[in-house]
């Protein structure tokens, strides 16, 4: 008997239905991934006459390289140490050594990253060197978002939506305040945040003046290096966190009622129902909220592109501002493909040590 | 000693009366249970005398305290939920010590009442095992035990059965019935099924629409209903109902007439009833015999029957097209179509003055 395909027997006609989508995915999300991983091992630029050829790992070397050394103080005759007029030890110039120095050939190309003093009298100098100093910065700084920003954001988000969660006249307006700078795109959010943090006649300090009765001196939240990088972390915090809490608030109401019913009955007092029931409860929800905020703090980008631009003195660069600033800024396709694979490296390892952290032990 | 006593008790959300004034008294050690249709408001009760609904009006009674303000946990109440309500992420050892946890009780103590509670329900060896790795009626014995650790005055049951299969059902209810002599507490149980409320009740209380509609014990309910709702209630099949005009009255008896039936002679038992008004005549199932045709009171033809091997359910039809069932005590084949013929023993019918309605007082 001659068996008849159909449609949905048919692995040809399904392969076919899913080309579309499946072609688009792969050109413009397995491709260029794969694409990211092979360009950061050549010397690919955006636009450029001369075929791009293979450079290994070079580009990760550049971008990772650091070393250390320790400076003498320089001394006079009597070997008393120099000092300036100031009365600071003066040291021989980083440049002896790293510029052509055969004695330092692992110092070639570095650049002094941070240093402190050491030694008896605090008379020697480390400095750790980097050959990215840039990058460098740019690591720390995203490090210290995300270390900032992920526990904050997450632990205010749960406060909201257990705020949230009650039945109240009125609580979905409250639902929607916090859920609105979500649904505007971050960058109108970081423009108008730029005028809030105005040196000169921005809100927040016309509103610390205000409150203060004029005691307070206004400051240029973006505009100093020591107040930039909270000024964002303070803004994206606020951003999404809407975003969490109505995460969080689907977590809470998979919490079965009764479970409260039981406690209260029990006695449990608040702080109680929510170590015994509500948190154990969120235990999933927790995880990916951790993950999510995570991943999007180590994107942070718009933000920083539109209020700072990096600056000042380098101090608000972040990884995937550096990735868009080599790769298009300065053509260096190569550069900023293999930061974006060190971005990737980052976040999976991160991830994947949340996960295991956070995994479900059962006994 | 802790009698429950309500006096008047009303519960109104918004504009609808959901309990209508409700008079009980529960006896210290009696176990009552709450029985009706979904939406009685039996339920609802419970929850009253637990503390997690406010009470609108009238006054409660937990031993000599007032507890209409009272807070749940200072009622001296423990509850057993439907949907058993045990902490997931909890062992069985950690759920039942919960109320102990939660009141600091010393580790020493907590464990010998867990130990204690777990002895009772035959649990021991469970206690390390955690919710998701039990059945239904293991789950059921945790919530159990968590109430009995509490040492409460009252136990509350919220249709503690109502989500185990039918065998595991009946082994749950004969061990309540065993807890209930065990411990001899004042015990308060909702259940919609009529064998748990006829099999373990001291006093049941049948309750329509938010009013009690009679409350005594098991074999009073069913053999001297005192209305229409509870003679239909509580029996399986459910009571026959024969439309009877009443033609003649004595003092203690009604001369009533129906076509298909002649006239017979009933004991009033106190009822009010008028010459010439319809009433209702009721006949248990279990009260017809088959006899010959000749001898019957009633005949009709047989449209259904379900052999039981204890018992043999006839549906019958009669001549006016009422339907009646007969539950024969003996395994007995009935051919559908065929004559039968019926007798019943007056003094063992019932006599209401009411009419049945047509949403009825079907169970």
């Amino acid at each position: 008997m001659a068996q008849q395909k159909s449609l949905t027997q048919s692995n040809v006609s399904g392969w076919a239905f899913a080309l579309p989508g499946f072609g688009l995915m792969v050109a413009f999300i397995i491709l260029p991934f794969f694409f990211a991983i092979w360009f950061s091992l050549t010397n690919q630029r955006l636009i450029s006459p001369n075929p791009p050829s293979f450079m290994g790992l070079s580009n990760y070397v550049d971008l990772l390289s650091i070393g250390t050394i320790v400076l003498e103080p320089e001394r006079d005759a009597t070997g008393a140490v120099i000092r300036d007029n100031a009365g600071d030890i003066t040291y021989p110039r980083l440049r002896n050594f790293t510029r052509n120095n055969p004695d330092y050939p692992h110092l070639q190309g570095m650049r002094e990253w941070f240093g402190w003093q050491t030694g008896p009298n605090d008379e020697l100098r480390r400095v750790i060197l980097a050959k990215d100093v840039v990058f460098m910065r740019a690591l720390k700084n995203t490090f210290t978002f995300v270390i900032i920003v992920a526990p904050l954001q997450a632990g205010l988000a749960l406060m909201l939506a257990l705020l949230i969660n009650q039945k109240l006249r009125g609580i979905n307006v409250y639902r929607a305040i916090y859920f609105m700078p979500v649904v505007i795109s971050i960058v109108v959010v970081a423009f108008l945040w730029r005028l809030i943090y105005d040196g000169n006649n921005g809100l927040l300090n016309n509103i610390l003046g205000a409150l203060s009765f004029g005691w307070f001196e206004p400051v240029d939240w973006l505009g100093q290096p020591s107040t930039a990088l909270g000024s964002i972390i303070a803004m994206s915090i606020w951003q999404a966190v809407g975003f969490h809490m109505v995460i969080w608030l689907s977590g809470l109401q998979t919490i079965s009622p009764t479970l409260y019913e039981a406690a209260e009955l029990e006695g449990s007092s608040k702080w109680q129902t929510f170590r015994y029931v509500t948190w154990p409860g969120l235990r999933n929800t927790a995880v990916l909220i951790l993950i999510v905020i995570t991943m999007q703090a180590f994107g942070l980008f718009a933000q920083v592109d539109v209020m700072t631009n990096g600056g000042p003195l380098d101090s608000t660069q972040t990884i995937v501002f550096q990735a868009i600033e080599r790769g298009y800024g300065k053509q260096d396709i190569s550069g900023g493909s293999a930061i974006s694979v060190i971005l990737f490296l980052i976040v999976l390892s991160i991830s994947m040590i949340q996960r295991y952290l956070t995994r479900e032990r059962n006994t | 000693m802790a009698d429950v006593v309500l006096k008047n008790i009303k519960k109104s959300f918004g504009n609808v009366d959901v309990i209508k004034g409700v008079d009980l008294d529960i006896k210290d050690g009696e176990f009552t249970v709450f029985v009706g249709p979904s939406g009685c408001g039996k339920s609802t009760l419970l929850r009253m005398i637990a503390g997690l609904e406010d009470i609108s009006d009238g006054d409660m009674f937990i031993g000599d305290t007032r507890v209409n303000t009272v807070a749940p946990k200072d009622r001296g109440v423990a509850m057993v939920f439907q949907s058993y309500a045990i902490f997931p992420h909890m062992t069985v050892r950690e759920n039942i010590g919960f109320g102990l946890t939660i009141a600091k009780t010393p580790k020493a103590e907590k464990d010998a009442k867990v130990a204690e509670a777990a002895r009772i329900l035959q649990m021991e060896h469970l206690l390390d095992r955690r919710p998701s790795q039990l059945s239904g009626g293991q789950r059921q014995r945790v919530a159990i035990g968590r109430a009995i650790t509490r040492k409460p005055e009252v136990f509350l049951f919220d249709e503690p059965l109502s989500n185990l299969d039918a065998a595991l059902r009946m082994d749950m209810r004969m061990e309540i019935g065993k807890l209930h002599q065990q411990l001899g507490a004042t015990m308060i149980y909702v259940t919609h099924d009529q064998v748990e409320a006829m099999t373990l009740a001291d006093k049941i209380v049948v309750l329509k629409d938010g009013a009690v509609m009679q409350a005594g014990a098991p074999m009073d309910l069913y053999h001297n209903p005192d209305n229409l709702f509870v003679a239909g209630f509580l029996g399986a099949p459910s009571m026959n109902f024969l439309i009877v005009d009443v033609i003649a009255l004595t003092d203690d008896h009604a001369h009533v007439h129906s076509p298909v039936l002649g006239d017979i002679t009933i004991a009033t038992k106190g009822r009010q009833f008028t010459v010439g008004q319809q009433a209702t005549l009721g006949l248990r199932p279990q009260h017809l015999s088959y006899v010959e045709a000749t001898t019957a009171q009633l005949s009709g033809h047989v449209t259904l029957t379900e052999r039981l091997g204890s018992e043999t359910v006839i549906n019958a039809t009669l001549s006016d097209g009422t339907t009646l069932i007969a539950a024969i005590a003996e395994d007995q084949e009935f051919r559908v179509g065929a004559e039968i013929g019926l007798r019943f023993d007056t003094t063992k019918a019932h006599l209401f003055p009411e009419l049945p309605t047509t949403t009825g007082a079907a169970h």
